[in-house]
């Protein structure tokens, strides 16, 4: 079993708001084989994703494998809306970096 | 082998709509790949001009984060575009926010173009989205549930009452009135993306799917395109059968890949998408390569919604708000800097009590981005960078707890820190006014029975 970091795998690795109450994830890959790989693997799993942002499954609000853009899905609840004092990150756009790191065997 | 629709339409009926921005005014349209989009026969030339990920500030305090130079940039470019090759403008979510000031601001710069580039007589419709509180009120009152979007309770009277604005977001309606009325440049109040491009596919009588799935598409113009490239402008067609869709930028291509990709952008799902009136169902697109530079998309269906709600966007003022920064060098102190920035905090509570007022610190080089959501929070790097925030009633409470909770950290007392001539370091040894502090307080819907009431019309002549 081989293992490689996701950001060897994935073509797009993003974060963004998805509203002011919500931050979306898209893992997107540029070919199949990859795409399959990743979802087999459970390394984005909604449990991984638990462990990676540190939140209880309660927080993911969705978490897709969207198959026509080869893409894996999920997005979180905020515990305060976006732009509130104190919030890092108004756009949801730099949430994404722990992904990169992600470790995927198989 | 098949023509571009960049040089010919792909059938006999069609509909074809250059977008240029998907956030008008936010960053200034690239003008090379407009031109392009101008030589393809549009027939309507149309962009979104607002986005509520710009945070509460600005609908709060009636303010465009846009600066003024880039919007008149961007309705100069479309305006005189449309007028010389006689097609409709329409531009929805006017100032970022699409209040009413903003919708005013719009009309006015096209009528000041207008004349400036002394442009035959056009007519310029514009419609409003503000919600009067006291209607929203009389709702409640009234016992009717204003249910919360993402989880929400529902609104109640004191987070109303916390409310300083809001906006309803438009469905199609208004924009069909304005064209039913010959407008010819149309400036929306707050309305859904997709409905400013679906409005004249529906009334050019294009399937209600395809022509909100065209709206879906086109709304964040070369965002649709790969490799990434921001402010370009995409070329839309739709066809009874199809939507089609084409980068104009040389180095883009619209492709399934970044199609199909772009459903999912700043969605919680990929394959649904709300506005007043319905849905799209988007779980049945299919996605092909028409040519080398443009998708075709088929298979979207509108879901048209039972019961009408609206959607309201309310923002609420938390108070004044002053910011200030410092940096930190010593390790030890990086290791403690949670010690130190209660030491500071507690100062500030010595002097202002425990309530009435905020402070935020930001912690750059540990989890200053991510705060609790970051895995690498006990790896912090060698230095840090603090941004401390104070929100109060006055300006002159949020300058003073600003200053004790940022200048208190470099008089922090820590048990074991060689260094005791200064805890943290200054490269501005002051706070700053920032905007006021707000809150989105709305993400709601209410019922709504004749989806135009709360959009209101008007029609005027510009042009000489």
């Amino acid at each position: 079993m081989a293992t490689r970091k996701l950001f060897d795998l994935a073509k797009t690795i993003r974060s963004k708001n998805a509203g002011v109450d919500r931050i979306t994830f898209d893992v997107i890959f540029s070919d199949r084989a990859s795409y399959e790989l990743v979802c087999r693997s459970g390394a984005l799993s909604r449990d991984a994703v638990c462990r990676i942002f540190g939140i209880p499954a309660s927080r993911i609000t969705d978490h897709v494998q969207f198959e026509p853009a080869l893409a894996i899905k999920f997005t979180i609840a905020r515990t305060v809306p976006s732009g509130s004092p104190g919030d890092g990150d108004i756009f949801g756009s730099q949430q994404y970096g722990p992904l990169l790191d992600v470790q995927v065997t198989g | 082998m098949t023509v571009s629709i960049q040089h010919q339409r792909s059938a006999n009926r069609t509909l074809r709509i250059v977008c240029p921005n998907g956030h008008l005014g936010f960053a200034p349209i690239k003008p090379g790949s407009f031109a392009i989009g101008l030589t393809c026969d549009p027939d309507l030339i149309c962009a979104d001009s607002g986005s509520c990920d710009i945070g509460p500030g600005p609908l709060g305090s009636d303010v465009s984060s846009s600066p003024l130079a880039w919007q008149t940039h961007d309705l100069e470019l479309m305006l005189l575009g449309a007028r010389r090759l006689g097609v409709p403008m329409i531009i929805g979510s006017a100032g970022d926010t699409g209040t009413n000031s903003r919708v005013d601001l719009f009309v006015q710069l096209i009528r000041d173009l207008a004349r400036k580039h002394n442009l035959s007589k056009f007519r310029l419709g514009w419609f409003y989205s503000e919600v009067p509180k006291a209607l929203i009120a009389e709702r409640l009152q009234l016992g009717e549930a204003i249910e919360g979007l993402d989880g929400r309770a529902p609104l109640d009277a004191a987070t109303l009452a916390s409310t300083d604005r809001v906006v309803a977001v438009a469905g199609v309606h208004p924009f069909l009135a304005l064209l039913d009325q010959g407008a010819d440049v149309i400036i929306g109040g707050r309305s859904s993306d997709c409905a400013i491009f679906a409005a004249p596919a529906l009334r050019a009588g294009f399937p209600e799917g395809l022509a909100y799935y065209y709206g879906k598409v086109l709304e964040c113009a070369s965002f649709c395109a790969e490799p990434y490239a921001g402010k370009e402008s995409v070329l839309g067609e739709i066809t009874m059968e199809d939507v089609k869709v084409t980068a104009l930028l040389a180095e883009q291509r619209c492709t399934i890949a970044s199609v199909a990709g772009h459903a999912m952008y700043e969605r919680t799902n990929p394959y649904h998408e709300h506005f007043l009136g319905g849905h799209i169902d988007m779980s049945e697109c299919a996605y092909e390569q028409y040519d080398e530079r443009t998708c075709r998309i088929t298979g979207p269906r509108f879901v048209a919604a039972d019961k009408l709600r609206v959607k309201l966007e309310g923002a609420g003022k938390l108070g004044e708000r002053f910011v200030g920064m410092v940096g930190v060098r010593d390790p030890y102190t990086i290791a403690n800097i949670d010690a130190v920035i209660s030491w500071a905090r507690q100062q500030a509570r010595e002097r202002f009590g425990e309530k009435g007022y905020e402070l935020h610190y930001t912690v750059y080089g540990r989890d200053g981005v991510m705060g609790p959501l970051e895995p690498l929070r006990d790896k912090p790097g060698h230095e840090l960078c603090i941004v401390v925030q104070a929100i109060a009633p006055s300006r002159e409470m949020a300058e003073e707890v600003c200053m004790v909770g940022l200048r208190q950290m470099f008089y922090a007392r820590l048990p074991q820190v060689k260094g005791t001539a200064g805890g943290v370091a200054f490269a501005l040894d002051e706070v700053m006014a920032a905007s006021p502090a707000y809150r989105w307080t709305i993400n709601h819907t209410m019922r709504v029975d004749d989806p135009a009431s709360l959009f209101p019309t008007a029609m005027a002549e510009a042009g000489v």
